[in-house]
């Protein structure tokens, strides 16, 4: 921790007499402060942990794995070891669809209203600063945090498993962790854009905090809950249906489902780190003559999960967008 | 003319049906120091507000060092050095590092910062130790120094302090006081200080606004004020008498026919004459042609309290009636 400090500093020596834009400098606050929080501390162990549990659980079962591999074409070692699980425990980035909210939520929630409480917030808006510079130095400064907690994780285990298993990282295989890894960032944004405009919706920081965990157990437990039950009591019995009506019934669903940012998580993290999906929804047979029974290349993974990853992103957008409105011209009294 | 530094155009701020203030125009003049003086919830603090272009008035202008404060708050906020009424610092961070922040968000360069820094905590008497404790460690009048710290390091040319005296002991008020007069006069910067303790704004201010529900009664210097609320009773004189005075006082018919005094009442050994002349010296003279033994004779004059007092107790008034 010292030593992040002291490299901060060493940093902004050596840029003296430059004058650093006040973003950057707001940014650079922020992030301090959350480095020396306990509760960066906190979510830094449980993250870690959580890595360290589903890496080794996936390390000790990688040899059965490899060895069931059919076809040499098919084996990507590490998104087998991102991926695989004997079942006690879940792999690291179905973890993530329930770490990732509380990651975000946790470290935006207070943002604005704690500055509020504290009269901190009247001084700073009484500084030659733009508004939007403090809304954007929270998002960036935590997301830059984020941001290199996975990146560090990914790159370790990367590490870990050349040494361990010998076995030399694919081209592939790093663009898909990368990319996987750049989708974590964007839904952790979400739910960090979403506990900011909560904070600035909100006075005190633990309703804000309650408000976005209520929504994050909403899409996560009852969500999907509410869905099926209204799917089945709507949706006529399967016998009076034609297949190309099930098949309707089902996309419909899927994309109620799809609502729910976790659900564009899951899809999006499964496609790009299981070559072998090809498709997120129904596939019918004739869809499937023809096909090639090979893992999809890059290219074809990252179109499939497009369309969840621009969902996603502009959710972040819309939140971003109206907590810009509400904090732009509301009166900052202490 | 230049030399208004903040001016105030009809400026009106509403909150549902509620007039937060009221069509409120104010010129201050550079180098002055203004004191808003009003009871809770006169609309002060949402005039300073206005001012530095934290809030939006409904209608009206406000030109601060000739911006528009709610059109271009930015170069407002380059030079007015604001200290809100509750300063709340960064509680992780040293009382040196909040300062440095606010500096370099104020666009000083690096290597300039902590010297300034420091340079400022000097001028507000934070030196030696203090410099690095935690900001949480502070007491409030400490905060107070350093929240006047936080407004002089942007070398501003206008200072707004709302309720600046607010939770500190008598002492430190007069210190803290005294501090801004001589900053102002230093300096040349022109301080607008809001506050509802009225023997404080008297001691330091050129001038003052009295500020009642939203408008701006009258303003001037404290003589003008005096005039113009006391017109009908300008000068009372206070006598006090060894003995006890018999009611009804026998000689107060002949008092009430000269032709400036106005009043006279008994209470015990004190008799109070009021008169739109000052006629202390023939009061005396008849008081001691009369054999009165006179133990004291007090001119009072009309400072800020009753000034403060008259306004507010109308304004309480009405509130009553209402």
């Amino acid at each position: 921790m010292k030593a992040i400090m002291d490299s901060f500093e060493t940093h902004s020596s050596n840029i003296a007499g430059i004058q650093p834009h006040p973003f950057w400098v707001m940014v650079r606050k922020e992030i301090a402060g959350h480095i020396r929080s306990w509760r960066f501390i906190v979510l830094l162990l449980l993250i870690v942990l959580t890595f360290w549990g589903a890496t080794s659980v996936a390390m000790s079962n990688i040899r059965e794995v490899v060895s069931k591999a059919s076809d040499a074409d098919d084996l990507f070692l590490y998104l087998k070891i991102l991926t695989t699980t004997e079942g006690t425990l879940p792999p690291f980035h179905v973890f993530l669809n329930f770490l990732g909210p509380l990651l975000g939520i946790s470290l935006g929630f207070d943002a604005i209203n704690s500055e509020q409480q504290n009269g901190t917030l009247t001084r700073i808006m009484a500084q030659p600063v733009y508004r939007d510079n403090l809304l954007l130095s929270k998002f960036v400064s935590s997301l830059i945090l984020v941001g290199a907690l996975l990146i560090t994780l990914v790159l370790l285990m990367i590490g870990g498993g050349i040494i361990i298993t010998g076995v030399l990282i694919e081209a592939e295989e790093v663009l898909r962790i990368l990319s996987f890894t750049i989708i974590c960032m964007v839904y952790v944004g979400f739910w960090l854009w979403l506990s900011i405009l909560l904070s600035i919706c909100f006075k005190q920081a633990s309703t804000s905090a309650l408000t976005a965990i209520g929504i994050w157990l909403f899409f996560t437990v009852f969500y999907q809950i509410i869905i099926n039950l209204v799917a089945k009591a709507f949706a006529p019995g399967a016998n009076e249906l034609s297949p190309i009506e099930i098949l309707h019934y089902n996309g419909l669903i899927l994309n109620l489902l799809r609502l729910a940012p976790s659900q564009l998580y899951t899809d999006a993290t499964t496609t790009l780190l299981m070559p072998s999906v090809r498709s997120l929804g129904p596939v019918t047979m004739e869809q499937m003559a023809g096909a090639i029974p090979s893992p999809l290349p890059f290219k074809e993974s990252l179109m499939i999960v497009w369309p969840q990853v621009s969902g996603l992103i502009a959710a972040t957008v819309m939140c971003f967008a109206l907590s810009y409105y509400l904090f732009m011209r509301r009166e900052i009294r202490s | 003319m230049d030399n208004q530094i903040i001016k105030l155009r009809s400026l009106t701020k509403c909150y549902g049906s509620f007039r937060a203030v009221n069509e409120l125009d104010l010129t201050i003049n550079k180098g002055e120091i203004f004191g808003l003086l009003g009871p809770n919830g006169a609309g002060k603090t949402t005039t300073i507000l206005m001012m530095m272009g934290l809030t939006e008035p409904t209608y009206g202008t406000a030109h601060v060092c000739g911006f528009n404060a709610t059109k271009d708050p930015i170069s407002v906020k380059r030079h007015v050095g604001y200290m809100p009424d509750s300063v709340g610092f960064y509680d992780n961070m040293t009382a040196l590092e909040n300062l440095m922040y606010i500096g370099e968000l104020n666009g000083i360069p690096l290597s300039e910062v902590e010297g300034r820094a420091l340079d400022a905590m000097r001028t507000v008497g934070l030196v030696g130790d203090v410099v690095h404790k935690k900001a949480a460690a502070y007491s409030r009048g400490m905060k107070q120094r350093l929240g006047l710290a936080e407004v002089l390091i942007k070398q501003p040319k206008v200072i707004i302090l709302d309720e600046p005296t607010l939770g500190i002991d008598p002492s430190g008020v007069r210190e803290f006081l005294s501090l801004i007069f001589q900053l102002s006069r230093e300096k040349g910067l022109t301080v607008l200080l809001s506050s509802h303790h009225l023997y404080q704004v008297q001691q330091v201010c050129d001038r003052v606004g009295i500020f009642v529900k939203g408008e701006l009664l009258v303003e001037g210097n404290l003589n003008t004020l005096s005039d113009r609320v006391f017109a009908e009773k300008s000068y009372e004189v206070q006598v006090t008498l060894q003995n006890e005075v018999d009611l009804p006082w026998i000689d107060e018919q002949e008092i009430l026919q000269w032709e400036s005094v106005q009043k006279a009442s008994v209470e015990g050994h004190v008799i109070e004459i009021s008169s739109s002349k000052d006629v202390t010296p023939d009061i005396v003279r008849f008081f001691v042609e009369k054999g009165y033994d006179v133990t004291g004779v007090q001119k009072k004059e009309y400072g800020l309290e009753e000034i403060y007092q008259k306004y507010f107790e109308s304004n309480l008034m009405e509130n009553i009636s209402q």
